[in-house]
């Protein structure tokens, strides 16, 4: 893949710029070249739908409100602390 | 409960450390914290552990500026870095030395750059204000996620997660600014292809 080929036609190009897109500024052109493909292709404007959706998902995913229900073991904690108190007492 | 108790006391008197309720109040939080970004149980338990001790031998230059759970989360976020660091080094360069052409052919066809028949984004059929879909759907891209290579799903944690600069991941996981991006592409177009594969 030597020439370039145009960007209206290339979905590997689009699909980087969706994902730049999402997490910095894309330069002028790069938004020209990315709407101008998605005026064209649905599968990149599905990409793009999706790719949208997934970082939500990992957002909330990953957002501590919404993980209430991962705890330690009660055993495992009781522990802990022990451990700890047995340290504040050294020191 | 036990959140809302500790945010009173930051609003209403300065912050101090209560080292005999940490556990308590804090280790839940910080273990689903560690877990969800190293995704083993053992070393996130151990990373738990290793904040609470590190954090008693520096509890004299807490300085108070944020709350104990902040100040706590700030010490188990830098050891999370430093595996995700370690991980991604012991892996080796092939991980690192990206040839992205050869990779994105498993996607889109070498010659002119559109996706392969087999692998065109389908629609995934669900309305993700379902909360039960959703909730399915997310578990569906935790184990996605647990199967992308080591430094993808570092940089990737680090970004979408942690919201991290694009300089400091670099910087931690020594990846130069392009190969940042490539990672994040590559990472976007397997998880989504893993869902894809895995939903439908």
């Amino acid at each position: 893949m030597n020439e370039l080929k145009n960007m209206i036609y290339n979905c590997r190009k689009a699909t980087f710029l969706i994902e730049k897109k999402q997490l910095a500024a894309l330069t002028l052109r790069e938004q020209l070249e990315l709407r101008i493909h998605l005026t064209g292709c649905s599968f990149c404007r599905l990409f793009q739908k999706q790719s949208i959706g997934i970082n939500k998902m990992v957002y909330e995913l990953f957002h501590p409100a919404e993980n209430r229900e991962i705890r330690l073991d009660d055993d495992y904690k009781k522990k802990l602390q022990e451990r700890i108190e047995e340290k504040l007492d050294k020191n | 409960m036990s959140i809302a108790k500790s945010e009173e006391i930051l609003t209403t008197a300065p912050v101090t450390l209560d080292p005999h309720h940490w556990v308590a109040n804090h280790a839940d939080y910080l273990f689903s914290y560690a877990i969800t970004r190293i995704n083993e149980e053992e070393q996130a338990r151990d990373l738990v552990q290793e904040t609470f001790l590190a954090a008693l031998q520096r509890i004299d230059k807490f300085e108070g500026r944020s709350s104990e759970r902040t100040w706590l989360t700030a010490i188990l976020k830098n050891k999370v870095i430093d595996i995700y660091r370690k991980k991604s080094s012991g892996l080796g360069k092939n991980t690192t030395s990206l040839d992205t052409e050869q990779q994105d052919q498993d996607f889109f066809d070498p010659y002119d750059g559109h996706w392969k028949k087999t692998h065109r984004p389908e629609p995934f059929g669900i309305d993700t204000n379902d909360p039960l879909m959703n909730k399915e759907l997310k578990s569906i891209l935790q184990q996605c996620m647990q199967k992308l290579p080591a430094l993808w799903l570092s940089v990737f944690a680090m970004k979408h997660m942690d919201e991290e600069s694009t300089e400091l991941i670099c910087e931690e996981l020594r990846v130069t600014p392009s190969n940042f991006w490539v990672i994040i592409h590559r990472a976007k177009l397997n998880l989504r292809a893993c869902l894809q594969k895995n939903w439908i």
